[in-house]
């Protein structure tokens, strides 16, 4: 019997371990994988997180039709309401993500397994992005459609450039945000839903950010989707040269600077945090 | 717990227990509610949310207009945004509260095991987010008065019609939040999502931040369908006097008319989300969904 079983063992072919950039690469995409997929499976989510967000969207516009302001207006809330499901998924799929997957008991399999955290937050972070993509684009077309918003781009290389470099930013501090998060705890939900309605203020989600003032609009540029959406709209309303804070290339610059800081403040975060957790055996505690 | 010890010594509320459940129901609710932070960080947590919500709208409109904020359309946005909050607070308040108790807690089986009236239970939970909404209207309002002018003076306010109508307002929120409470026992999925839904929807079609008449016709007739309408409309008219802008939607029924027709809506809502509640409820035991963790 041990015979046949060692000799059953040794001719099963040994699967190769995963290591280096192939288990970081593996690693990200299997966590990455459930939130592509998961948007083909269910589709009832269509109704949900685009009819509710354009409901919020319509709101907004009606309230700029009520006052008779000028047509870019219009585009400029279209606009912004797309953003938002970035942001929002920034906040609540990606700041807060760890902190649920702490009260589910997924954390402690992230931490076991031999897959790095920083290649989970990565897949969190394409997966979120992938997802929020197809909902923000319904919520553009439509808006766009239904309130009849014309653009004018000046140029369409860089307007991709500048949400690529956008998203980065946007994504990588997302993952900075999820270790501070899942170390606030049960706060974590509150601090989610504080940076709403105050970060749509200060980074203009539905009026140019110019409006705010020079200081104002400095400091909230510190949220990447401030010069992403600033730029993004100087390049989308061409016809109005004076509505930007910023000029779209120093835009960019500064987001490049930005992604850059926030990744790398998220890889050290994690690792700070990891090994407080682990010194203190707080990692996986559920009680707060 | 000193307060709401005194109310249960009370001897009609010790008497029922619709009562009692619904006075340490809220006690329960002002504790989660509010012991997750200090004082302070939690003052600044409610305060923080509804100014920068306001204050979108307001520099919306002052881009737009140059600063023009006496003109009677500023007011009417200005208030109806800060009266607002209580519908979203009271709303997705009450309904929240069974994704808590069944998701969050996973205290819905312990519940459901002890002798409490989960009707008042569910209500008297809201108790704490409408304790905060009023704050936060009676912050943004006082906002308004002192950093934008709004016409608004205490002695010329109609108290009593404000009182009545937000009174018949809060009624009528709360029996549609417990309506998506019975119906969040029921859903497995998006659970999360409905209390902000309905608020959305209400936010586009009450007339909270611009006239109807500014939806296009064919849209137009659902703000006559939701109590909100109403509400908001007596309360800018009690509140403003006669500096409220008058838009031809309601202004052909009088302030009494709009009590009548709000007390109609509290009526029917009051029963409706009584017998509602009672059937989902039986509904969600018959499919062994009461304690059901999603995890969705």
């Amino acid at each position: 019997m041990n015979t046949a079983k060692n000799a059953l063992i040794s001719s099963t072919e040994r699967v190769p371990k995963a290591r280096g950039f192939k288990l970081f690469w593996i690693t990200a995409w299997a966590r990455a994988y459930p939130r592509i997929v998961g948007t083909t499976r269910e589709r009832s989510w269509l109704f949900f997180e685009t009819v509710l967000p354009l409901m919020g969207v319509a709101a907004y516009v009606f309230v700029y039709r009520a006052i008779n302001a000028p047509d870019e207006y219009i585009g400029f809330v279209v606009v912004g309401g797309a953003m938002t499901a970035f942001w929002l998924n920034v906040l609540w799929s990606m700041a807060s993500q760890l902190y649920w997957d702490k009260d589910m008991g997924n954390l402690e399999l992230y931490v076991l397994s031999p897959g790095p955290m920083m290649a989970i937050l990565l897949g969190m972070a394409v997966g979120g992005l992938v997802m929020t993509a197809s909902r923000a684009a319904i919520i553009l077309v439509a808006g766009s459609l239904i309130f009849r918003v014309s653009y004018q781009i000046a140029s369409l290389p860089l307007l991709i450039l500048t949400f690529g470099v956008t998203m980065a930013a946007l994504y990588g501090m997302g993952m900075m945000f999820a270790s501070v998060f899942l170390a606030s705890g049960r706060e974590a939900w509150h601090i989610s839903n504080l940076l709403q309605e105050p970060i749509y203020l200060a980074s203009g989600f539905y009026f140019p950010v110019k409006a705010m003032g020079f200081w104002v609009a400095t400091f909230a540029s510190i949220i990447p989707l401030t010069l992403g959406l600033d730029a993004m709209r100087q390049l989308l309303f061409s016809s109005d040269p004076t509505l930007g804070f910023l000029s779209v290339p120093l835009e960019i610059g500064i987001l490049i600077f930005l992604a850059v800081f926030f990744i790398a403040g998220a890889g050290w975060m994690l690792a700070k945090l990891e090994e407080i957790g682990r010194r203190e055996g707080r990692l996986i505690e559920r009680r707060r | 717990m000193v307060i709401a010890q005194r109310i249960l010594d009370i001897p009609f509320v010790r008497r029922s227990n619709a009562l009692r459940s619904f006075v340490v129901a809220a006690w329960l609710g002002w504790q989660i509610e509010s012991n997750w932070a200090d004082p302070f960080l939690f003052a600044i947590y409610s305060i923080a949310r509804p100014i920068a919500g306001v204050l979108i709208l307001v520099v919306m409109y002052s881009v737009i207009t140059n600063g023009a904020l006496e003109q009677p359309i500023f007011a009417y946005i200005y208030l109806g945004n800060a009266l607002y909050m209580l519908v979203g607070q009271v709303i997705t308040g009450v309904s929240w509260v069974v994704i808590d108790d069944r998701e969050h807690y996973r205290t819905m089986k312990q519940l459901h095991t002890t002798p409490l009236n989960h009707y008042t239970y569910l209500l008297g939970r809201g108790v704490a987010r409408l304790i905060i909404g009023t704050i936060s209207v009676l912050i943004t309002i006082g906002f308004g008065i002192v950093a934008f002018k709004l016409p608004i003076v205490p002695a010329a306010i109609d108290w009593p019609l404000f009182i009545v109508s937000t009174g018949l307002g809060v009624i009528c929120l709360a029996t549609m939040g417990l309506i998506l409470g019975a119906l969040t026992m029921m859903m497995a999925r998006h659970f999360w999502s409905l209390g902000e839904a309905v608020a959305g929807a209400l936010y586009l079609f009450s007339g909270a931040i611009f006239p109807l008449e500014t939806l296009p016709n064919w849209l137009r007739p659902l703000g006559y369908i939701f109590p909100v309408t109403y509400w908001l409309e007596v309360a800018r008219r009690s509140l403003l006097g006669p500096n409220a802008a008058g838009f031809p939607t309601l202004t052909a029924f009088s302030n009494e008319g709009l009590i009548a027709i709000l007390s109609g809506f509290a009526v029917v809502l009051s029963i409706s989300s009584y017998y509602f509640y009672r059937w989902a409820l039986h509904q969600a035991m018959e499919k062994g969904l009461i304690d059901m963790e999603t995890g969705y």
